[in-house]
């Protein structure tokens, strides 16, 4: 698709004899949360270091905007508005959840060499707290912070970067069922802020988030479509449903 | 609880105030022990950006300290000896006006930072530390195996050189010039760590992943700081070769680069009252307990020992608690 704001064209990851993304095939579009699903090893979290700038891709192209990015590294991607969270929370535990949210809000001002404190940048960093519900945290120590509240400032952080598109690595891991339903309506309305690639192993949460759904098993994408027609899809419900065909 | 500016701003003020007490006692020794004291801490300060902020344990600031030193000394040496420096076509008078010597330093060490920096930086946690000691290792051996200036036996420096204004051989005005330097050294730090500089520095050190998807790429930040730190550290070598009118390759030995780095984590990594603090511990324990036991680093290394294991913040995590950085 054309209109895509990111996609992925052919790319492939070889480890050795292991073919780890085999000619992946992904597109992200406006207002939309794409789903990524798979078995444990089926290479998401590979696909989601190539899409991110982490990992070379041996063959393929990655596309943001219409524009090549294959070539740039991970600071750069985010530059132009690729937000990430992580799998496991990477933050600066010992700062502030305010400065947390304050670095990324920095970094899209290109900032970082900056000698004086930015008011403006500060008021953007305490706006997506505000949205985010974190708030009140804003003084804690992101160390101190359940893990939840971990999650929700990685998130924070994702929007102080004005991005374009959100990639979101599992985020509602280690979630309990409280965590996991706030965090879907969370989720829910960022969609039409940025589109969301959403790699997920809550299914609930999965079938009641994404507009589409992409299937990854073995490093292939064996099918995309509609919630409907993935839990439809007899390949997919013998590949990773694990029910016979 | 003390908050660390306060911390900052009393270690700083009891430092001046030592010094002072002992000028109106006229007790010229002790304002000379202050002094040293000031110096140590600005070299340390410096250390305390790379290492306390940045998180790059370098064992080689003792280049930065020597650097200063010998831009000192060999500038001193050709302005009292009336022999220009000759490099290439260019003859350079040499002189003994410590504000062109200083400027020097700081570039010259800034310099050396850089390009120490570029290549050091390709490494990280022990192949950092290996790498900048090896540097420390070639120029102090450089230093002691070039003639030109002393080869091992240093160089000399008869008079203190001067400052527009001051009488640099009264030692509570060498030592108001060099408190002046630390306290504006230490300004710098503060307000670096207010910046979205010192922000993402920080970070970087705690979370590189996180700088990067933030879009920033955290090797800039950290070169950056080395050169900042290496510059400060190389005004220190200046000051402590006025100090001792001397210069020689021991300003450039490992010994000199552990205790810049014993000054820091004794006084607290990554505080701003840390140099302070520890450089001021380090020079009373020399001058009282050296005085008493000649053995006195077994009580340095226990002290230290204490420090890592008990108490993370040292000297300034004791007094304020364990608060962020």
């Amino acid at each position: 698709m054309s209109e895509a704001i990111l996609s992925c064209r052919e790319v492939t990851k070889r480890y050795g004899a292991l073919t780890v993304s085999d000619a992946v095939c992904l597109d992200l579009r406006p207002g939309e949360i794409h789903a990524l699903i798979g078995p444990n090893g089926a290479g998401k979290s590979t696909l989601v270091g190539q899409i991110s700038g982490a990992i070379r891709p041996d063959a393929g192209r990655v596309l943001l905007d219409g524009q090549d990015v294959t070539d740039l590294p991970v600071a750069a991607r985010a530059r132009r508005g690729l937000a990430r969270t992580f799998q496991v929370s990477q933050l600066a535990g010992g700062d502030t959840v305010r400065d947390n949210a304050l670095l990324g809000a920095v970094g899209a001002a290109g900032a970082a060499f900056g000698l004086r404190p930015r008011r403006d940048l500060a008021a953007r960093a305490a706006a997506a707290l505000d949205r985010i519900g974190l708030a009140p945290l804003a003084d804690t120590r992101a160390a101190a912070l359940s893990h939840g509240e971990r999650r929700r400032l990685e998130i924070a952080i994702a929007l102080t970067l004005a991005p374009r598109a959100f990639v979101m690595d599992e985020p509602m891991a280690g979630l309990g069922p409280e965590g996991t339903a706030e965090l879907t309506r969370l989720l829910d309305g960022l969609r039409h802020e940025a589109p969301i690639l959403l790699i997920e192993h809550d299914m609930d949460a999965v079938f009641a988030l994404a507009d589409r759904i992409s299937v990854l098993v073995a490093g292939r994408v064996v099918a995309t479509g509609t919630v409907a027609t993935i839990r439809a899809d007899p390949a997919v419900r013998a590949a990773y449903l694990g029910e016979a065909p | 609880m003390i908050t660390e500016r306060v911390l900052t701003l009393g270690a700083l003020a009891a430092l001046g105030l030592v010094a002072l007490a002992a000028h109106v006692a006229d007790e010229p020794f002790t304002v000379t022990l202050a002094t040293r004291a000031a110096i140590f801490a600005l070299a340390a300060v410096g250390l305390n950006l790379a290492l306390g902020l940045g998180g790059l344990v370098s064992l080689g600031h003792a280049v930065f300290f020597g650097l200063g030193g010998y831009a000192m000394g060999i500038l001193a040496w050709h302005a009292q000896m009336y022999q220009p420096m000759r490099i290439g076509p260019l003859e350079i008078a040499g002189t003994q006006s410590m504000p062109a010597i200083w400027l020097v330093a700081v570039a010259v060490s800034g310099l050396a930072a850089l390009l120490i920096g570029l290549l050091a930086l390709r490494t990280a946690g022990v192949y950092f530390i290996m790498i900048t000691l090896a540097f420390g290792q070639m120029f102090y051996f450089f230093a002691v195996s070039w003639p030109a200036y002393g080869g091992e036996d240093g160089l000399s420096i008869y008079v203190r050189n001067g400052f527009p204004g001051l009488n640099t051989l009264d030692p509570i005005q060498f030592f108001g010039l060099c408190f002046a330097l630390l306290a504006a050294a230490t300004g710098l730090v503060a307000g670096l760590r207010r910046a979205p500089f010192g922000l993402a520095l920080n970070a970087a050190r705690q979370a590189p992943e996180r700088v990067r998807a933030a879009g920033i790429e955290p090797q800039r930040l950290r070169l950056a700081a080395f050169v900042v730190s290496g510059a400060i550290t190389g005004l220190a070598g200046a000051l402590f070769a006025d100090l001792n009118r001397f210069v020689s390759p021991a300003m450039f030995s490992w010994q000199l680069s552990g205790e810049i780095m014993v000054f820091v984590i004794l006084g607290g990594a990554g505080r701003l009252s840390g140099p302070v603090l520890g450089a001021a511990a380090f020079v009373a324990m020399e001058h009282w307990l050296g005085g008493i036991w000649e053995y006195w680093h077994i009580l340095l290394g226990l002290l230290l020992l204490g420090v890592v294991l008990f108490a993370r913040g040292g000297i300034a995590g004791l007094v304020t608690g364990r608060s962020h950085v």
